[in-house]
């Protein structure tokens, strides 16, 4: 088992809030990734699950049992770090074994599950060597297995893939997953990448300036976003933002800048209605942007000067100059576009998101 | 490296480098020629013929014979090493908790009780040697090894716990936090893994406080008066230079083999020594 409840915790840096009132239930065996810019809270908010960092209000318990006081030792977790903080005069097997030796288990059950481990992520050859010996991705398996032998209720990953290269990031991140889902341990990690956030969590926590934003699926955070930080965090590109006044006109609404005129959809005129005369921020994602053709035309549409090009291959990122803003738009590659061309942009109306102008909470 | 033609490689490199090197060993050649020239030659005036200060034809042991014969030597240098390892050994033990309680244990004042520790360092001896020398007697520990051991770890204390400080900061904090989540308790975290990882820097600080102690003059000077018990710095300058008589080689024959000992602990533990000064630790 291995539930995790967070109910309302605080932690004060002298005078620094740094995490303010977080109120979570991990289910066990979830995988749950905390994600922000740095200086968010996360990586404080995963040391006070580790007994690293004291609470400073607020409870912490795992399968019911309040932990708030114990020492790390005896709250039955394991932690991989972001510089693998393996130990620099111990051999790969020492290292995995410590924390059973510490426990004081018989040698020969020792013997066997840091086999197991290595078996698992196929670091078996290497037992012998020191962590010096060792590249920077079996490094990270190392720092992995030892966290495993221990088959303790919760993993917590403090950010165990920021050290690697781009390509060592992709595999391990699918490593990681496979792992989980063969363990089916809970783990909670914390991570400024949107992507392994994306990819890794059952569910994604949200943070900024120490305040929880949003909890949810992946999904639900892209479809969904509570509000414009979290809408401008998740996704790559990052959502486009305008600001626009609501207007009413024969019957429907407009929203309108230097740069754009559009009559928003009924979806969106119903929920905008308390808002007309007011400015509001409209956000629409770089694929829900497309060039207008025939079939788009009941969209809302906008006019658009292509400033710079960025072909990817499997898609193309138009970067456009729309009235006094700058937004982008990633269309089919077989598009033929060029620097300096005129568009006319059609937006996919389901698609809109709508954000308050001063709470920047979704409306 | 020196750029350019094959010259500028000799005028700005191998000439200035030999002229350093001549500079700098020419004391050490000049003792160990000292040391086994004879008496003859030694006194004889600059004016006579056969004068030659560099060099001599007859090496002898005479001066090494006459020093462990003629004075006590032998027991200057037990002395000395007796005084030495263990005033290291005390200074080294304190040092490296003192060292690992400033830098991880966030403790009140721990910032300016680091200072505090380091001002008593910049004391200097020869004022510390006259409210010492007070306690000395009072403690009845005059004229007895243990009036230096006790007195050395009052410099060797400080310097040892601003080296260990240094050092410890430089290893990782997660190394001990890993430790402490995978069972270990502050204590063995430390004995376990922080202590082992600083072993290099440990190594440093023991052979700097080895050095500082085995060539200490002033207290032992002070605190020791009977010639069986002193220490090879002062037995060699006290005994060997009766007046205004220098007995030059033996003086120099007991500088040689003074250092002699120094010599072997930095050769012996060098490579662990400069891996401690240039603090390789690596996650």
């Amino acid at each position: 088992m291995g539930q995790v409840v967070l109910k309302g915790i605080n932690k004060f840096y002298e005078s620094v809030h740094a995490v303010k009132d977080v109120n979570l239930q991990i289910r066990d065996k979830e995988f749950v990734v905390f994600v922000g810019p740095s200086g968010c809270g996360k990586t404080t908010t995963l040391r006070m699950i580790a007994g690293l960092e004291a609470i400073s209000s607020g409870d912490i318990s795992i399968d019911g049992n309040v932990i708030n006081t114990l020492a790390p030792m005896d709250r039955d977790i394991a932690m991989v770090f972001q510089n693998y903080a393996l130990y620099p005069h111990m051999s790969v097997y020492d290292n995995m074994a410590f924390g059973l030796k510490m426990r004081k288990f018989e040698r020969p059950e020792i013997e066997k599950r840091v086999r197991e481990a290595a078996d698992i992520l196929g670091i078996g050859e290497l037992l012998k060597r020191k962590p010096r010996q060792l590249s920077g991705g079996q490094r990270q398996r190392v720092a992995l297995g030892r966290a495993i032998v221990r088959h303790p209720r919760v993993f917590l990953f403090d950010e165990p893939l920021s050290n690697l290269d781009a390509k060592l990031r992709v595999q391990m991140r699918v490593e990681l997953k496979k792992l989980h889902l063969r363990l089916g341990t809970t783990a909670i990690y914390v991570t400024h990448d949107q992507v392994e956030a994306m990819t890794l969590g059952d569910r994604v926590v949200v943070m900024k300036d120490g305040v929880v934003q949003q909890v949810g699926e992946p999904l639900e955070l892209y479809n969904q976003p509570a509000n414009k930080f979290v809408a401008g965090f998740i996704g790559s590109p990052a959502m486009n933002f305008a600001a626009v006044t609501v207007t009413e006109a024969g019957g429907s609404l407009i929203a309108e800048n230097s740069g754009l005129r559009i009559k928003l959809p009924d979806e969106i005129a119903q929920r905008l209605r308390g808002h007309i005369g007011r400015e509001v921020i409209l956000g629409v994602r770089p694929e829900d942007l497309t060039v207008a053709g025939s079939a788009d035309l009941d969209h809302p549409c906008f006019d658009a000067v292509i400033e710079v090009v960025e072909q990817l291959g499997s898609e193309i990122l138009l970067d456009m100059k729309v009235g006094e803003s700058i937004m982008v738009a990633s269309v089919e590659p077989t598009a033929r576009v060029r620097v300096a061309d005129k568009l006319r942009v059609a937006m996919r109306p389901s698609r809109l998101h709508v954000f308050d102008a001063q709470t920047e909470a979704a409306i | 490296m020196i750029e350019g033609a094959i010259w500028r490689k000799w005028v700005f490199f191998y000439v200035p480098m030999a002229l350093f090197l001549l500079f700098l060993l020419f004391p050490f050649y000049w003792m160990v020629i000292t040391s086994v020239r004879p008496d003859g030659e030694l006194y004889r005036p600059w004016n006579s013929i056969n004068y030659n200060p560099f060099w001599t034809w007859k090496p002898t042991w005479d001066h090494v014979r006459y020093l462990f014969e003629e004075t006590l030597f032998a027991s200057w240098l037990w002395n000395t090493t007796f005084i030495a390892l263990a005033s290291t050994a005390i200074s080294l033990v304190c040092g490296v908790f003192a060292g690992y309680a400033l830098s991880r244990l966030n403790f009140p004042f721990a910032g300016s009780l680091g200072t505090g520790i380091f001002i008593t360092y910049l004391v200097p001896q020869t004022l510390l040697f006259i409210p010492l020398a007070e306690m000395i007697r009072n403690y009845r520990l005059g004229d007895t090894p243990w009036a230096l051991i006790l007195t050395y770890p009052t410099f060797l204390i400080p310097f040892c716990t601003w080296l260990m400080m240094g050092y410890f900061k430089a290893v990782p904090r997660e190394l001990e936090e890993c430790a402490r989540i995978d069972g270990a308790s502050r204590w063995q975290a430390m004995l376990y893994i922080v202590i082992p990882v600083a072993i290099p820097g440990i190594l440093s600080a023991g052979i700097f406080a080895f050095t500082l102690s085995w060539n200490e003059f002033i207290y032992a000077l002070v605190f020791l008066s009977s010639p069986e018990q002193k220490t090879v710095p002062v037995g060699v300058t006290s005994e060997l230079i009766r007046g205004d008589v220098f007995y030059w080689g033996p003086l120099m024959a007991g500088a040689l083999l003074g250092s002699i000992p120094v010599a072997i602990a930095y050769s012996f533990f060098v490579e662990h020594y400069v891996a401690g000064l240039t603090g390789s630790v690596k996650g």
